[in-house]
């Protein structure tokens, strides 16, 4: 292999996993306050729809990406509404605003399938593009793939070194303890719920107005709920969940790679990779079952509810 | 009036669906002063203390802090004005450190400089004669250093009001005792204390002046140093339940159940190993195993039930090997088991008695070719309601909706009616009603005295006195020998109990101790 | 201010009047959009519910699209009774659809009645061990069943693509990915002549019966139903998780796999790429509503068939888009659990809790 071609895998690596990537760190900081929400897919399908209308009927790419970003968010605190508030089942809740996020953005896209606009342009940073290899892969990239990086900074440091992230940390240990320390709980959990919501449907944006500038039903293909499986494979860990995307965005490539190498295989069979992999990590992780139970939010799926 | 109280409560109601927890509540605590706070499980103790720290708020009533009619909006509140908590069940986070679990209760610019905060936890801690190390993970910490967490941080907010709920029930003899040393220090430096507890003989150790409830409502107070325990417990349960049973002498016979240098590694990070168990139990005799919580107790019930198989040669009954037998054939050859969790493991809480019978009874005729027979499990059910005086709506009543001592006494029906040869125990009266604890006494002795062994395993020692023919004690998954009840001091059994005792490795050894022993 | 407060004895009312309030607000909300999109809401509305069934042919199209729910639900009832979250009945229904398809083509010039149970019973046992698989990552490699499930359903939907695209594909079929069309020894008799109701829906009605009769008469279904109320209590009493898990597993699997099965040897008559419009996912509503009983679940079904019709209809007459099955689909399934959050809670109105206290000082 030519260093072209490796630059130009690793590139599409990193853009095939900067959705992932954010839909992770999104759900990562919700499931650590305890809220283990599997309407992911909803949630990035309505960011992407909405997203894409929004930049389609405004011009602008930034209001589409503030508006799947609000979708996200909308679609989340529905969510809560029914996971926090209600103390409904968590896997349920979760099913149903993946069906119900499938459904409504089928229904509110139908008439802008096919359509397409001009995605996010790529931006090379001056001189840090120009290092090989590296500068191609990280630094002529779009802004959204920039501003996933900075999130991960972000998140990473609130996580690890502030006092906020010490409350979602406890408030997802042990909503009990934490509620007796005086903490708010339902308000800590709402707030995660909605930081996943809003990374969701910006994962969303990234699909519908970056990797692939338009809109079609079901265009997520399984990415959220890609990511939930990511989660558990960092043991909720920011910089975990940053390589992993990375490697399963490497591995939902693959088979682009692989036909560009002439491999003649087809490409129905190789679309279900990323899903094998997916299963695999899993099989993986459970030959250490202590270290995956150490990390787990300990009150993860239950719902807590204050008693007056 | 003397003085203004430190706090007061006025006349509090607290009403739960279907349960009046505190009816017209009163109570005076007075600086400095330790006010026991008594009452079985149920009388309504905890609400009272969620009300006194915010966590509830009272239908009815006042609070009246320092002179002035307080409502505390919440912990937060309540810690911010002075009242300090130690939970029964910790409020600790055990993934973070102790200085974390501590930073959190503290508003943000107190806990921003960590060097601070750690050089005043060891500070606090040392002068109270319970030293911690800031930094070590709460997950790391045993249970009495938990406690101590908990104290240190009110102690740091300066609580002028300390509330303990049962703080005793998981501590060593040894713990208990530095636990009240530190609590009269407390209490002569003028900071009140609360102090739930059930065990009569501590508080008239401890407190100046106690409070005791029942059914939510105060039933009486008194100067604890001043009246026999009988007297408080006649307080605290009414005056139409006997207090205790009496055991008459038993009869051993042969050795029903031997376990030998019986070991197991524990998958749990939390869990305790059990090490190298040696023992023998005869048909006819109630055998206690003494010992705080989490030292190998619920390992080696699962052992013996079958909820986690054993190598070969470890397990007999009657000098068969049933180590690689699951629970479904253990219970045919006899075993019962009575596992410390009512709810959730003895019985599913959202489901009937009538089909809590069948979890365990189903060998007993209930099932024909894989057809429940209704008719007969419902006739099982009403037999055991009926001859152990289960309170309950009615057979068809969720196991959830019966209180602790009836679901209890449910239970054990169901084993005992079983007519089961070895029936282990643990815990079985723990938060269950005087009433009702007599009850089950009576059902294991009965069970006894018609042939069966029965394995106790409790952290109450004047139950373990009052039933057992032989006790021994389990400490950090090692047991000790089993002696002859007559002939063991407590003093004696609480040092067993810390892990004072030699290793029995080998019979001689073990013949020498029960020697010394008498 | 309002507050949510636990009762004391769930609310058997609510138990049974969720699914119809549920059902009330879905409708409610649909006619306010049909509203907004400048439709007639009441015109829509009996587009959407009336009018598919009303003739003869709309009442069998509307059994024809219960089989395949009925049969998946009745599967995933006996799963989510045992607390598993098997979200695989789409991709277990496609294995069964693909399997019953290499046999039906493979037994082409095959004639007699076991042509079509060895059709079906290839369709059943790739279903179950489509199931099975996810019930080994469960038991031995302890990997959340919810997405494993999800993976293999993807997995199984391009393994049929891969087979109408390749080996299936029918050579005289001008290149459209779809196989040949299957002999008449391996079809589904049919229910009432001239329309396309087979007896598929005998095997549906069966199921959803014996699955209730499971739950409320054998011991079986008691060990299930304490696996999924409480593990910990049933391996206190010697139920085998692993064993029930898997069970739970292959009934699900091959109920699943029978519908697929139904499906290409009932109105299809042939393996296509669009062989379910979502029946899987479709029949975790069903369960839900249908309380996870066998009457609940007949009913919810045949509620959740004529939204597949009813999508249909508006998109003819109305020129709305299909999708709207999913949208009516999602919301009910939304406001159901939202209405069932009143089964073990209700709303009261409190008293300022000020006032209260201030009131009683002495």
């Amino acid at each position: 292999m030519d260093t072209l071609l490796i630059t130009n895998i690793l590139a599409a690596t990193i853009i095939a996993g900067t959705p992932l990537l954010l839909v992770a760190l999104g759900e990562l900081v919700c499931e650590r306050s305890g809220v283990l929400n599997l309407g992911q897919e909803g949630m990035m399908l309505m960011g992407a729809v909405m997203g894409f209308i929004a930049a389609v009927t405004s011009g602008s790419l930034a209001v589409g990406v503030l508006v799947a970003i609000l979708a996200g968010i909308v679609m989340s605190l529905l969510f809560a509404l029914m996971a926090v508030t209600l103390a409904a089942n968590q896997y349920a809740a979760g099913l149903a605003l993946t069906i119900f996020g499938t459904g409504l953005s089928a229904f509110i896209g139908s008439s802008y399938v096919g359509q397409s606009i001009s995605g996010f342009p790529k931006i090379a940073i001056p001189y840090l593009s120009d290092i090989p290899v590296l500068g191609p892969v990280l630094f002529r990239q779009d802004l959204l793939v920039y501003l996933s990086l900075l999130l991960f900074v972000l998140a990473f440091i609130f996580l690890r070194y502030t006092r906020g992230g010490l409350i979602l940390r406890a408030v997802g240990e042990s909503p009990e303890a934490a509620n007796a320390n005086g903490m708010r709980v339902l308000a800590v959990r709402y707030l995660a719920v909605a930081f996943g919501g809003g990374m969701a449907g910006l994962a969303g944006a990234y699909l519908s107005l970056a990797y692939t500038p338009m809109w079609t039903e079901n265009m997520t293909s399984g990415r959220g709920w890609i990511a939930l499986a990511l989660v558990v494979f960092a043991t909720w860990k920011p910089e975990r969940v940053l390589l992993g995307a990375y490697l399963f965005g490497a591995a939902s490539i693959l088979h682009l790679v692989l036909q560009g190498l002439g491999w003649r295989s087809s490409t129905e069979l190789l679309a279900m990779l990323p899903y094998i992999v997916t299963i695999a990590v899993l099989v993986l992780l459970s030959c250490n079952p202590a270290r995956t139970r150490l990390n787990t939010p300990l009150s993860i799926g239950q719902p807590y509810r204050p008693s007056k | 009036m003397a003085s203004t109280a430190r706090l007061e409560l006025v006349n509090i109601v607290k009403q739960y669906p279907g349960c009046r927890a505190n009816d017209g509540v009163h109570l005076r605590v007075a600086a400095g002063e330790i006010h026991a706070l008594l009452g079985e499980n149920g009388a309504g103790k905890s609400t009272l203390m969620k009300v006194i720290y915010g966590v509830v708020q009272p239908d009815e009533g006042s609070v009246i802090w320092n002179g002035t009619p307080t409502l505390i909006r919440g912990p937060r509140h309540a810690r911010d004005i002075g009242v300090g908590m130690v939970f029964q069940h910790f409020s600790l986070f055990e993934t973070l450190t102790v200085a974390e679990n501590i930073a959190l209760s503290l508003p943000a610019s107190e806990a921003r400089n960590t060097r601070k905060l750690e050089t005043r936890i060891r500070e606090v801690s040392t002068r109270y004669g319970m030293a911690l190390d800031p930094r070590r993970h709460v997950s790391n910490l045993s249970i009495g250093e938990r406690q101590r967490v908990e104290i240190v941080r009110c102690l740091i907010q300066q609580s002028a009001l300390l509330i303990l709920d049962e703080p005793t029930s998981v501590l060593t003899p040894q713990e208990v005792q530095i636990l009240f040393r530190t609590l009269r220090q407390l209490s002569a430096e003028g900071c009140s204390i609360l102090f739930i507890s059930h065990k009569l003989q501590e508080v008239r150790d401890l407190c100046h002046t106690a409070t005791v409830m029942r059914g939510g409502k105060v039933t009486g107070s008194c100067v604890p140093s001043e009246v026999s325990v009988d007297d408080i417990a006649r307080m605290m349960v009414g005056s139409d339940t006997p207090l205790s049973t009496q055991a008459t002498p038993s009869r051993p016979g042969d050795v029903l159940l031997s376990v030998r240098q019986l070991s197991h590694a524990t998958t749990d990070p939390f869990g305790t190993r059990l090490d190298a168990i040696d023992m023998e139990l005869r048909a006819g005799e109630i055998v206690g195993i003494a010992g705080v919580a989490g030292n190998g107790q619920d390992e080696l019930l699962r052992a013996l039930s079958g909820e986690r198989r054993s190598e070969v040669g470890r397990l007999f009954i009657d000098g068969k090997d049933i180590g690689q037998a699951g629970p479904a054939q253990r219970r045919q050859a006899g075993v019962a088991i009575v596992p410390e969790e009512r709810l959730g493991r003895g019985a599913v809480p959202g489901m009937s008695l009538v089909a809590n019978t069948l979890l365990t009874a189903y060998g007993r005729g209930l099932v024909k070719r894989g057809w429940v027979r209704s008719a007969k499990v419902r006739e099982y059910t009403a037999r055991i309601r009926e001859r152990f005086d289960v309170r309950s709506a009615s057979i068809d009543s969720t196991a959830a909706s019966l209180s602790g001592g009836n679901l209890q006494k449910f239970i054990i029906g169901r084993e005992a009616l079983q007519q089961p040869r070895l029936m282990v125990a643990s815990h079985p009266t723990w938060g269950v009603d005087v009433g009702s604890a007599v009850a089950i006494h009576e059902a294991l002795i009965q069970l006894r005295d018609q042939g069966a062994t029965v394995l106790l395993i409790s952290e109450d020692l004047d139950e373990l006195y009052q039933l057992c023919d032989r006790i021994g004690a389990l400490c950090g998954g090692r047991l000790s020998p089993l002696v002859p009840t007559s002939e063991l001091g407590i003093e004696q059994l609480e040092q067993w109990m810390a892990g004072e005792f030699p290793r029995s490795d080998t019979p001689e050894l073990a013949a020498e101790v029960i020697h010394a022993v008498a | 201010m309002l507050s949510l407060e636990r009762r004391a004895v769930d609310s058997r009312l609510m138990q049974w009047g969720s699914p119809v309030l549920a059902l009330l607000l879905t409708i409610l909300t649909g006619l306010v959009l049909f509203w907004a999109l400048g439709k007639d809401p009441l015109a829509a509305l009996g587009f959407f519910f009336l009018v598919p069934l009303s003739d003869t042919h709309g009442w069998a199209e509307l059994g024809l699209k219960m089989a395949p729910l009925l049969l998946c639900a009745a599967g995933l009832t006996v799963c989510y009774r045992t607390r598993i979250w098997n979200i695989g009945a789409e991709g277990q229904f496609l294995m069964g659809a693909l399997w019953a398809s290499v046999a039906a083509l493979k037994l082409s010039d095959a004639t007699g009645f076991w042509v079509l149970s060895v059709v079906l019973g290839a369709g059943i046992i790739a279903g179950a061990l489509w199931a099975w698989l996810a019930a080994v990552l469960k038991t031995r490699f302890h990997c959340n069943e919810i997405l494993t499930t999800i993976m293999l359903n993807y997995i199984a939907l391009n393994l049929l693509l891969y087979a109408v695209h390749g080996p299936l594909r029918d050579p005289m079929g001008f290149g459209f990915p779809q196989s040949e069309m299957f002999a008449a020894s391996a079809l589904l008799p049919s229910l009432i002549d001239g329309t396309r109701l087979h007896i598929g829906l005998l095997f549906a009605l069966f199921a959803a019966v014996a699955v209730g009769v499971l739950f409320t008469r054998t011991f079986i279904g008691f060990q299930l139903n304490v696996l999924g109320q409480d593990s910990r209590a049933a391996a206190f009493a010697g139920f085998g998780e692993k064993r029930l898990i898997w069970l739970a597993f292959l009934i699900a699997g091959g109920l699943a796999g029978l519908a697929g099965a139904s499906e290409v040897s009932g109105p299809i008559r042939q393996l296509i790429p669009q062989v379910s419009p979502g029946y899987g996912y479709t029949a975790i509503i069903v369960v839900f509503l249908g309380r996870m009983q066998a009457v609940g679940i007949i009913l919810a079904s045949a509620l959740l068939a004529l939204t597949f019709m009813g999508g249909e209809m508006l998109q003819i007459a109305m020129n709305m888009p299909k999708a709207i099955t999913g949208l009516f689909q999602g919301l009910l399934l939304f406001y159901l659990l939202t209405c069932d959050a009143f089964i073990h809670y209700r709303l009261r109105l409190r008293r300022p809790l000020s006032s209260v206290a201030i009131g009683q000082e002495v």
